[in-house]
């Protein structure tokens, strides 16, 4: 028990300073020749921060692009230090750092880049989601009508819904790529529809009534309850074009069958 | 548990660490998706490629299809970044899990992991941290070298670190601890030459000198990488294992010599950061499968200056 605590000595020792540059190297670390540490133990203070700094900007680049390097990168270095990762698996990290962005001192200027964020780390979910077939416009057209308004339907992994009282779609749209950004003049809120129908991500915006009704649907409501839903909250709600879209999208993968 | 007193059913002595008998000239790098449309249109004779195991952990997706599409044409490396093999606590389940998926479904000729640790305490650090050789630490490393080979059914290669700083605590030398941990699990090891160079430079010891003492025979793998430059404390030479650039001459000195001695072993070019194009790194292959080829058959004393 004593060589077993003894034992673990070394790596808390190591770690605790890693993420808290106000730590200095444990007295256990050496040098050759009596040589210092400061510079060589920052080595790994400098590789631990950097890396997650630069993971963050990985699965955050429209957020980097619209704050500029600089700003994301002192930002996502306050997050990497409060919140460091749990999981090795680094596209797993993030997920805490759109609500770190809305509690920003500095980005309070921009109230719409929580939601962004939160279309980006949906992005890097439904890229890494398990591979299953969209569900096919076969298949409803293959239900009995009578039994259509009591249809459920299986969620494809991948598929992912980010509601926004800003224009955050647009503003996803418009940085996520090198192209150019021309000044955007709306003020209306967006809800963002993240699948992979096929090979690649697509975020699509959602018309209205329509984050409603494909909520309900993924948190297994029958068509018709999700259909209710949606007119109750847009009387405009277009039950055609949002079946379409949500066909095209792959939002679901099969029809749910029994219970 | 004693490790010394453990034996594996997997790992058997005295025979080449390598998964496949063929495999022992192959050149490969390491595998980046920018590459995918390029490697499948330029084939590399004799090549294989490797891939962080953590990468490919997630369900599905781009990622493994391209996985796939190379592993269709080449013989693949799995090269474990996390495991924290040389962490004081015990290996995370959920991980091996994982790992043994990624092993199961890839069926690569190579499996590795490192001496190093990267989680502690429920932080993942990322990075390949240091530990001290000592008795105690060689008892957690063979136990967890042990697990890892229980879990996938077959032996790893694990691979010496670079390092910036030593631990006034240890009580062996990093080649005494690792051919023990050969000697105890029967894993085999992955020499990485540029590791080698970077930890003698900031160490102060002789890289030639480090090779005579390591168990060159249990070698299933060798890793050549750049390495960028820093200063120490006293303002002196410190080098960074950065993975971000050609490998350097002194480098490529030490791996002629090494291979002329073993012959030819499995040779991955590590490239992370600061990509090249294809054909840049497909060059860096050719140069070690060259050098294989020239200097793979014993050649003591005939070092040739080419390079």
């Amino acid at each position: 028990m004593r060589s077993e605590n003894r034992l673990c000595e070394y790596a808390a020792a190591f770690a605790a300073g890693l993420t808290d540059p106000a730590i200095v190297a444990p007295e256990d670390v050496v040098a050759t020749s009596g040589k210092g540490v400061v510079k060589r133990y920052n080595v790994y203070r400098n590789n631990v921060t950097v890396s997650l700094i630069d993971a963050l900007a990985d699965i955050y680049p429209a957020i980097q692009r619209i704050t500029g390097v600089e700003f994301f990168r002192a930002m996502a270095r306050f997050h990497v230090r409060a919140t460091p990762p749990a999981s090795p698996l680094l596209f797993e990290y993030g997920r805490d750092f759109p609500a770190f962005i809305e509690s920003y001192e500095y980005a309070r200027d921009m109230p719409w880049l929580a939601d962004t964020a939160r279309i980006e780390r949906a992005w890097l979910d439904a890229y890494h989601a398990a591979d299953l077939p969209a569900l096919a416009a076969e298949a409803l057209g293959g239900i009995e009508p009578t039994s259509l308004a009591g249809v459920r339907f299986k969620p494809h992994p991948a598929a992912r819904i980010v509601r926004s009282p800003y224009p955050a779609v647009a503003i996803f749209a418009m940085n996520r790529t090198d192209g150019p950004v021309s000044p955007l003049c709306s003020s209306e809120p967006e809800d963002a529809l993240v699948t992979r129908p096929e090979q690649d991500v697509v975020v699509s915006r959602l018309p209205a009534g329509g984050a409603t009704f494909l909520i309900d649907l993924l948190e297994g409501a029958s068509l018709s309850d999700a259909v209710a839903a949606a007119f109750q909250e847009a009387p405009s709600f277009d039950l055609q074009a949002n079946l379409a879209g949500m066909i095209s999208a792959g939002v679901f993968t099969a029809v749910q069958h029994g219970d | 548990m004693e490790y010394s007193t453990r034996t594996t059913a997997i790992g058997e002595r005295g025979r080449p660490p390598v998964g496949t008998p063929d495999a022992q000239g192959l050149a490969g790098t390491s595998f980046k998706h920018e590459h995918l449309s390029a490697i499948l249109a330029d084939r590399l004779k004799d090549g294989f490629f490797e891939v962080h195991a953590e990468n490919y952990m997630g369900a599905g997706g781009p990622p493994h299809r391209a996985l796939a599409a190379i592993r269709e044409g080449y013989p693949l490396s799995i090269h474990g970044v996390c495991m924290s093999i040389g962490g004081p606590g015990a290996l995370d389940a959920t991980h091996l899990a994982r790992f043994r998926d990624v092993v199961v479904r890839y069926e690569p000729a190579l499996v590795s992991e490192h001496l190093a640790w990267s989680s502690h305490g429920g932080t993942f650090f990322n990075d390949l941290l240091p530990l001290p050789y000592t008795k105690e630490t060689l008892e957690k490393v063979c136990d967890h070298v042990n697990q890892v080979q229980e879990a996938i059914k077959r032996p790893i290669l694990l691979e010496n670190p670079s390092t910036y700083v030593a631990f006034a605590s240890s009580t062996m030398s990093e080649t005494d601890f690792l051919r023990a941990v050969a000697q105890h699990t029967g894993c085999g090891l992955l020499l990485d030459v540029n590791n080698v160079f970077v930890s003698a430079n900031n160490h102060g010891f002789s890289a030639s000198a480090y090779l005579a003492g390591f168990p060159l025979e249990e070698v299933g793998e060798i890793h050549l990488a750049g390495y960028s430059e820093q200063e120490d404390d006293e303002n002196e030479l410190l080098l960074i294992d950065s993975h971000d650039r050609a490998i350097s001459d002194s480098v490529w000195t030490l791996y002629r010599d090494v291979v002329s001695r073993i012959g030819p072993r499995p040779t991955l070019i590590e490239w992370d950061s600061n990509l090249p194009d294809w054909p840049v790194l497909r060059a860096q292959a050719l140069t070690a499968r060259r050098i294989m080829a020239q200097h793979g058959i014993s050649l003591a004393g005939e070092l040739s200056h080419e390079v």
